[in-house]
């Protein structure tokens, strides 16, 4: 282990160590904390300029409350979840599939394949932009949540195919090769034998791209533009002109934002960094 | 034991099986080859095409040749956005560092240990939307805790966000936050996979502290390292929502961006073939580092 371990250093290193972490985290965290408390202030308290002494009153319940009564903010996290569901769902789905194909069947031209999915996920997303709403209008379907579906699975079909592909490369090929010989079809194979063994990253990579998908802002600006469906990101950026001095529902907002990959990463950790390593560090 | 003739071992099945082996790969990859293909490759060459026509969106586009361009390198704002994708890529640099700080600081196995190391990785979480809101918050003029430290240790309050000189400073110190806690992901996960032996070895050799972290850690997470390094890059390039939600460009076009620029010249302006052009040459910087990177993933490969 580096650093060596405190337990081991004398009682003095012991507990300043223990004291500079909280220190550390109020620190890191602090405008992330000064938000939240922002976000139970009452207007008074925000009115006198109270921004960062104790609050007068605790206002949670009623600044959450108008939130969601006074704009559109239930509607834009429902749209966010009709989004991100089926995208996340259509993503992994498709390119477990193709991840299979790449890592155990040898044919020409599965590097190249490979490495264009890899590639096209690092694009700019602007160089994108302009023929995607093009093929988005013509399709019908701007304005309506399948334009960011659409987009999205495709486009995380990059990410992922390279991920599933990475992870799947790690099954015995003599478990493949014995299902072969039994004359079990390549479709049960894949059924049977591969996706039962891949189902601890589908966790991890579903974990993952929702968070991706649900952060999305830009493909929210450009592929959608009324409340009924826009997502929560695009329909926070909305509401900033209109608090614009009601910081108390600023905050509030951005919080309601947050809190879906927040609790998900928070229940599903250590998928999430499985995730987020598996998929960077190997291959 | 089995005595049965295999079904697969029958000519006719054999050779059903020959083309069905051949044809299979194609059949899994189908779905989200077509896919990728109509949303993301086909858009770049289109893109590119794009790029040498005037087009206002809706209208018929007329043929410029490389006329776009030619305005494009004549444009203050486009040397602005450069330079500020520039201060991006610079400043982005110190997010690795300071990952592998962090990552070392927490790297101990003291009682809630894991609790603080997914605090740290918090801002990576939550939207850019959302880091810029509480950044702007941040740096506000009148109240933001911002000016409260530095009025504190005697400097006069700045209008960050409102300030030419300052601005893309402050938005890129937003975008480290969350960027230093992604790094800091990934040098936790290198450091977990150190060699105890080799550890133990120079030890014993009397490496201590900086010399240790030089010569025998930082070789082992040289892993770590490059995607750090990758992920960095590529997210400077990319800064398109922080730079939306905090300044949209201003003051004066003075944060803008590329990636920002290319939006706002599109959309707000209806210029979609300069646009193209202006996402083009985003493109062209980016594929100096894509291609290094394919070009390292595929070696390991072979």
């Amino acid at each position: 282990m580096f650093p060596k371990p405190i337990k081991k250093s004398g009682r003095f290193a012991n507990i300043s160590y223990r004291v500079a972490l909280p220190i550390s985290i109020v620190l890191w965290l602090l405008p992330l904390i000064a938000v939240m408390i922002t976000s139970i202030r009452s207007i008074e308290d925000i009115n006198k300029g109270n921004y960062w002494g104790w609050p007068e009153s605790f206002n949670f319940i009623e600044n959450y409350t108008e939130v969601f009564v006074s704009t559109s903010m239930g509607q834009y996290l429902l749209n966010s979840l009709l989004i991100t569901l089926p995208a996340v769902a259509g993503a992994v789905a498709l390119s477990t599939l193709a991840g299979f194909a790449l890592a155990k069947y040898n044919f020409k031209g599965n590097v190249w394949i490979f490495a264009a999915f890899i590639g096209g996920n690092f694009v700019p997303f602007q160089i994108l932009m302009i023929p995607v709403r093009d093929l988005t209008i013509d399709l019908g379907l701007y304005d309506t949540h399948w334009a960011l579906i659409f987009f999205h699975i495709a486009f995380q079909a990059g990410f992922c195919t390279l991920f599933m592909r990475n992870f799947i490369v790690g099954i015995p090929d003599a478990l493949i090769e014995a299902a072969r010989v039994e004359g079990v079809s390549e479709w049960k194979i894949f059924w049977h034998i591969v996706l039962p063994l891949v189902r601890p990253a589908l966790a991890a990579l579903a974990v993952l791209v929702f968070t991706f998908i649900w952060n999305d802002f830009f493909w929210a600006l450009v592929l959608v533009q009324s409340d009924e469906v826009r997502p929560v990101t695009a329909g926070l950026s909305s509401l900033q002109g209109q608090w614009l001095s009601s910081w108390q529902f600023m905050s509030a907002g951005a919080v309601v934002a947050a809190v879906p990959p927040v609790l998900l990463f928070f229940t599903m950790q250590r998928h999430f960094i499985t995730g987020l390593t598996l998929g960077a560090t190997k291959g | 034991m089995k005595t049965t003739y295999p079904k697969s071992r029958l000519p006719s099945v054999r050779k059903k099986r020959r083309i069905s082996a051949k044809l299979s790969p194609w059949l899994f990859l189908a779905p989200a080859m077509i896919i990728f293909s109509v949303y993301v490759l086909y858009p770049i060459l289109s893109s590119i095409s794009l790029s040498f026509y005037n087009w206002d969106g809706m209208g018929e586009k007329t043929w410029v040749g490389f006329g776009n361009y030619v305005e494009l390198f004549d444009s203050d704002a486009f040397y602005t956005s450069l330079k500020n994708n520039l201060l991006w890529l610079i400043f982005y640099m110190l997010a690795p560092p300071l990952g592998l700080l962090i990552a070392l600081f927490l790297n101990q196995q003291v009682k809630g240990i894991r609790i603080v190391k997914s605090l740290f990785f918090f801002p990576f979480v939550i939207s850019q939307v959302v880091v810029g809101l509480v950044f702007a918050w941040f740096y506000d003029p009148s109240f933001g805790l911002f000016n409260i430290a530095i009025g504190a240790l005697g400097f006069e309050p700045v209008a960050i966000l409102a300030n030419e000189d300052y601005v893309t400073f402050g938005i890129i110190a937003a975008g480290l936050w969350p960027q230093i806690a992604y790094c800091m992901i990934l040098y936790m996960t290198g450091l977990n996979n150190l060699d105890a032996e080799q550890l133990e070895a120079a030890r014993l050799d009397g490496a201590k502290r900086l010399k240790m972290l030089w010569y025998v850690v930082l070789p082992q997470l040289r892993p770590a390292t490059f995607i750090a390094i990758v992920v960095t890059i590529i997210g400077a390039l990319r800064s398109f929502d922080l730079v939306a939600t905090m300044t949209a460009g201003g003051p004066w076009g003075s944060s803008s961006v590329l990636a920002y620029q290319m939006y706002e010249e599109s959309i707000f302006n209806y210029r979609m073939g300069y646009g193209a052009a202006v996402s083009v040459v985003l493109f062209l910087i980016m594929d100096v580092y894509i291609a290094y990177f394919l070009w390292r993933m595929l070696r390991r490969e072979k």
